[in-house]
């Protein structure tokens, strides 16, 4: 006997996964319908992913490659966090190349490496409900789903011309799934709203506090909405990543100074080193700067 | 062997292992109806009960989860005490209280409108019907479309249940409503979620 505590691979017990894995089969039959489940308690606080990790850990398999990204990086403390304790826990190979990765963990961005068939996209959800912030009462959005009634959601949108003269919403943008449910994106830019239309990877979202998983299968109808004379667009920058040169790529802003000095590099951080490695560089990356005095 | 030991043996060898391989087999096939995923002969139940169907009961039901077995599994004494003793799970009183129900002669089953079609509010408290079917090639064929299928995906299933195109139609109407099915074969599983429309071909 050693003294060590023991847990069951990838860390829940197989009556939870078997939970989680229901849960997910009818996720992935009523697609955008989110289906309760029994949220465990994880060793980490809520906001960082219980989520998206109970779904990882229900899913993943020895022979599984893992990728966590957030905000597009590999290498934040969310992140490294759970790659690590997917390490630990399941003894599984963890990667940060897009293209070899089995399933991608991510909080709020899709990569921009584009997706094949055969790869998952876990999401860590905080808020799935995308008519929470108009109706607090979970009876009422309940209703609202089952009825198909998202009048709400358009007089949102709506009151955003009204007030800024045009859609206000850049990210959790929603987004309306096979004709049928609308669904939070969960807080992903609306950038990549885009990618998850007819996407060939498998798109699971798990949220933890929230106690519900609801999932995209491939090739399904993922519609932003929008007005006809207002149409869905995403943002736009007006100049290409710092370091890597990217061009409609999702950019993030990266203060330098208290002069004001600031850049924008690529949010993909494995997007953004490939193309370096390629030979692509930007106006500051370290090899265009003046050698310094 | 006699029944007490026909109960016990042939469960999972490796629990944690076969149930995570069976279950990303029913995961990929159900987020790719009509698609074929081969599941290992990872449990050996009790005849009429076939392997990957009693593959399917262990990696996914326990006592949370009512059965419905049809009149044949129904019969069949090891069969119900094979599922007892691994998954635990208990028998629906109703078709329309179970959330799994195991088919053994889907030819000869009962309306798929019989069984729990959830409700407006919770579409997902419907029945996972497990069909065994003999082969998906030899049967009439059938046009899928819809979500997982990038154009159209083309399956034969043999042995389905009667006037299965025209229930279907009418499983597709009630949606977000309805039943999904897992085609059980001895050579892996293909899934037809709720979302699949399904055509018949002219011939």
């Amino acid at each position: 006997m050693n003294d060590i505590a023991t847990y069951n691979f990838a860390y829940l017990d197989e009556q939870t996964k078997r939970m989680i894995r229901r849960a997910i089969l009818k996720g992935i039959a009523i697609p955008g319908y989110q289906v309760p489940f029994a949220s465990r308690e994880m060793p980490m606080p809520y906001g960082w992913g219980t989520g998206g990790v109970q779904v990882t850990a229900s899913i993943i398999g020895p022979d599984d490659v893992l990728k966590v990204i957030d905000q597009g990086a590999d290498d934040t403390t969310n992140a490294v966090s759970i790659r690590a304790f997917f390490k630990k826990v399941a003894n599984v190979a963890v990667t940060t190349d897009t293209a070899t990765a089995t399933i991608i963990q991510t909080r709020h961005r899709i990569p921009e490496h584009p997706l094949t068939a055969g790869q998952v996209l876990v999401y860590q959800v905080p808020i799935p409900e995308p008519l929470r912030f108009l109706e607090p009462r979970e009876t009422e959005t309940r209703k609202m789903h089952a009825l198909e009634e998202y009048g709400l959601m358009h007089v949102k949108l709506y009151e955003d011309i009204a007030k800024h003269g045009r859609i206000a919403t850049t990210y959790a943008y929603p987004v309306k799934v096979e004709g049928r449910y609308v669904m939070d994106p969960s807080p992903t830019p609306k950038f990549d709203n885009p990618k998850m239309h007819r996407s060939p990877a498998l798109q699971l979202f798990g949220a933890g506090r929230e106690k519900r998983i609801y999932a995209v299968p491939p090739f399904t109808d993922v519609v932003s909405l929008d007005f006809e004379d207002h149409p869905f667009e995403v943002q736009t920058f007006d100049q290409p990543c710092a370091l890597c040169a990217a061009e409609n790529v999702y950019l993030d802003e990266v203060i330098l100074d208290d002069h004001g000095g600031h850049m924008f590099v690529c949010s993909d951080t494995d997007h953004c080193e490939k193309r370096r490695e390629e030979g692509h560089r930007g106006h500051l990356a370290p090899e265009m700067m003046e050698p310094a005095q | 062997m006699d029944i007490a030991a026909q109960s016990i043996e042939g469960g999972f060898a490796d629990p944690v292992f076969n149930a995570q391989a069976v279950f990303r087999a029913v995961m990929d096939a159900m987020a790719r109806p009509g698609s074929l995923q081969p599941v290992a002969g990872f449990a050996r139940p009790p005849a009429p009960l076939s392997a990957t169907s009693g593959a399917i009961a262990l990696a996914l039901c326990d006592n949370d989860t009512p059965l419905w077995l049809d009149p044949a599994l129904h019969a069949s004494t090891p069969v119900v005490s094979w599922l007892g003793f691994h998954s635990g799970a208990p028998l629906a009183n109703t078709p329309a209280d179970s959330h799994f129900a195991f088919i053994a002669t889907p030819a000869e089953m009962m309306a798929l409108d019989g069984f729990a079609q959830g409700t407006q509010d919770y579409p997902d408290r419907s029945t996972t019907l497990i069909l065994q079917v003999g082969d998906l090639a030899s049967g009439a064929l059938l046009l899928l479309e819809g979500p997982g299928i990038e154009t159209s995906a083309t399956i034969a299933p043999a042995q389905m249940p009667r006037h299965f195109v025209e229930q279907w139609k009418q499983n597709n109407k009630r949606f977000p409503r309805g039943v999904d099915i897992i085609l059980a074969t001895s050579e892996g599983i293909a899934c037809l979620p709720r979302t699949t429309r399904i055509k018949t071909m002219e011939a």
